[in-house]
């Protein structure tokens, strides 16, 4: 019963989002539309980021270097023929990707893949540390990642980026992949190997005395972050348009990381909610970087005011909810079982 | 087993026939523990071999393998400092036993193909059924953290039991149990041993539990084999007696 009660929520909540983005792209302006569009691929990073960070327990800052390679691949693969001969003026694309035009899912799909691919790659040597030291080897990977795109001048076009891709993501894009993503994860940390990633996170002598492989699941939960960090980066690219390799910075991760912590280590539904909120309240908080007039005195804008006053908000948060937005009296979510 | 200049346990050999309890002593730091971890493959020995024959027909050298992989052959074991999954539910602790055994892939997980369903309704089951055996099936959805001690040290034997062991170690199950919980222990041990074929072997200090369901007991002392016998011969031994009492 109760199973089934459950059923019917999510199909309640699926129909609402389907009517609520209809409804969006009909009414909205542009501007509000595109914070909708941020908002879904911030979940998809968000949960990417928590299903390592938090759900295996691997400290990894390695996100916004899996994002370029997706938004990279999607770029080079989606742009049109005359497009990519405009962009690489300086020195000419490499031969076999000069003729290509891949629809937008292959594309995405293609991002995911070779981001998972390089997640195995690395993660193959990096994920025998812990803590920290993974933390810092991610980070400079993350870092290799951004230099090697700036300096491979007729395969991503170096420091000119890529301009003209076209503009495929929608909302339907963005929230259908965040939906995929939030039913992939939810399943995943259902089944047994889910449980093991927890177990991994709990305690890794423990696990292994169990009988769990460290290194193959550690490298599988990398694997599936990094596929979605991909697709993420390669829907960025569809609704930017434009990117090039500075755009991947740290604290592009660090937003991400914000969005996990804020939403909980290890939970799906406080990293959506914290997603749309942190998205769209970078968005609302805008006003505070524009001058003021209260009447009986002028504030000049100072550019950078709302993250100060965002951060603020933030510390506030984590120190009331130490334990993420959603704090559930056992501090369970989305791993009921059923008898 | 030697730990830089340290030498941990030198020239440690035991037989732990088929079917039996076999129980290993030794004051503190005699090198019990370490002994555990060489069997488990925490530590690779630096110099001996550890041999491994379930059904005394195939033989398996577990030495210089790792833990999952031993885990996977039949070899599983509690901790002496309770090591559970403490964030989660006790029966997903138990659940998460089961895991070495799943043959489906993670995709027909995430699918929730029919086969993988079907293995993972069964492996509830047998993972509820373990928890009734040890009478923690009420207390399924608490987080394994907040159980009592003694309750905590009884559902690790029940993880351990969910991976299928030929061979179960058990590292001082007696620990912080008051006579009662002690009993109550040693009926335990004697019913899973039973009931799931078992062979153990055991770390303790409660003598009592020691000298009642070993058949055999090693007593070691500072890395070193001193004894072994069966209960009544140890507990004449002079040697075991110096060991623990110091000599007068």
């Amino acid at each position: 019963m109760r199973e089934k009660n459950k059923r019917h929520v999510t199909l309640l909540i699926l129909a609402l989002t389907i009517l609520g983005l209809f409804l969006a792209n009909r009414f909205l302006d542009p501007y509000k539309v595109r914070v909708i569009n941020l908002s879904g691929i911030y979940v998809t990073l968000g949960l990417s980021m928590n299903l390592i960070n938090g759900m295996t327990g691997m400290f990894s800052l390695g996100h916004a270097g899996f994002m370029a390679v997706g938004a990279y691949t999607v770029g080079i693969l989606t742009m049109p023929i005359t497009m990519k001969e405009m962009n690489f003026f300086m020195q000419p694309i490499v031969p076999f990707l000069a003729n290509v035009e891949w629809g937008f899912l292959p594309a995405l799909i293609a991002a995911g893949l070779i981001s998972a691919l390089l997640g195995v790659l690395i993660g193959a040597p990096v994920l025998r540390l812990t803590d920290d030291y993974l933390a810092i080897a991610t980070l400079g990977f993350a870092e290799i990642i951004r230099v090697v795109f700036t300096n491979t001048q007729s395969l991503t076009n170096g420091a000119l980026g890529l301009k003209g891709i076209p503009n495929y993501t929608n909302t339907w894009w963005s929230w259908g992949v965040a939906l995929v993503t939030i039913w992939f994860i939810s399943y995943l940390m259902r089944g047994t190997y889910g449980k093991a990633f927890l177990a991994v996170r709990e305690d890794e002598v423990a696990a292994r005395a169990m009988g769990i492989n460290l290194f193959k699941h550690k490298v599988m939960s990398f694997a599936f972050g990094c596929f979605f960090a991909g697709v993420a980066g390669g829907l960025m690219a569809g609704l930017l348009g434009t990117i090039d390799p500075n755009m991947f910075r740290i604290t592009l991760t660090f937003n991400i990381l914000l969005i996990v912590v804020l939403g909980g280590l290890g939970k799906i539904g406080g990293t959506i909610i914290a997603a749309v909120i942190v998205t769209a309240g970078m968005e609302t908080l805008r006003f505070l970087d524009e001058s003021m007039d209260l009447g009986f005195v002028q504030i000049k804008g100072i550019p950078g005011m709302r993250m100060v006053v965002f951060s603020i908000i933030l510390i506030v948060a984590v120190i009331l909810r130490e334990k993420g937005l959603l704090r559930r009296p056992k501090g369970r979510e989305f791993t009921y079982v059923k008898n | 087993m030697r730990f830089g200049g340290v030498v941990a346990c030198n020239d440690f050999t035991a037989e732990i026939k088929e079917g039996q309890i076999v129980g290993l002593i030794g004051p503190n730091g005699a090198g019990k523990t370490t002994i555990f971890n060489v069997v488990t493959g925490v530590y690779k020995p630096t110099a001996g071999q550890i041999l491994f024959s379930p059904n005394g027909i195939e033989q398996h050298q577990l030495t210089g393998l790792s833990p999952d992989k031993i885990a996977k052959l039949g070899v599983c074991r509690t901790f002496q400092n309770i090591r559970l999954f403490g964030e989660l539910t006790v029966l997903e602790n138990v659940f998460i036993g089961n895991h070495l055994r799943v043959k489906s892939d993670v995709f027909s997980t995430v699918l929730r193909l029919p086969h993988y369903v079907a293995e993972e309704k069964r492996l509830y089951e047998k993972s509820l059924y373990l928890l009734e055996k040890i009478g923690l099936q009420d207390t399924k959805d608490e987080k394994a953290s907040s159980l009592p001690y003694g309750m905590q040290r009884r559902l690790e034997i029940a993880r351990a039991l969910a991976t299928d062991p030929r061979l179960l170690l058990l590292d001082e199950p007696a620990a912080g149990m008051n006579p009662q919980e002690t009993r109550e222990l040693i009926e335990f041990i004697r019913e899973i041993k039973d009931e799931f074929d078992l062979t153990i072997f055991l770390i303790e200090h409660h003598m009592e539990v020691i000298m009642e369901i070993s058949e055999k007991i090693y007593v070691l002392d500072h890395g070193v084999l001193i004894a072994q016998g069966n209960p009544s011969e140890i507990q004449r031994n002079e040697k075991v007696v110096e060991a623990y009492l110091g000599v007068g």
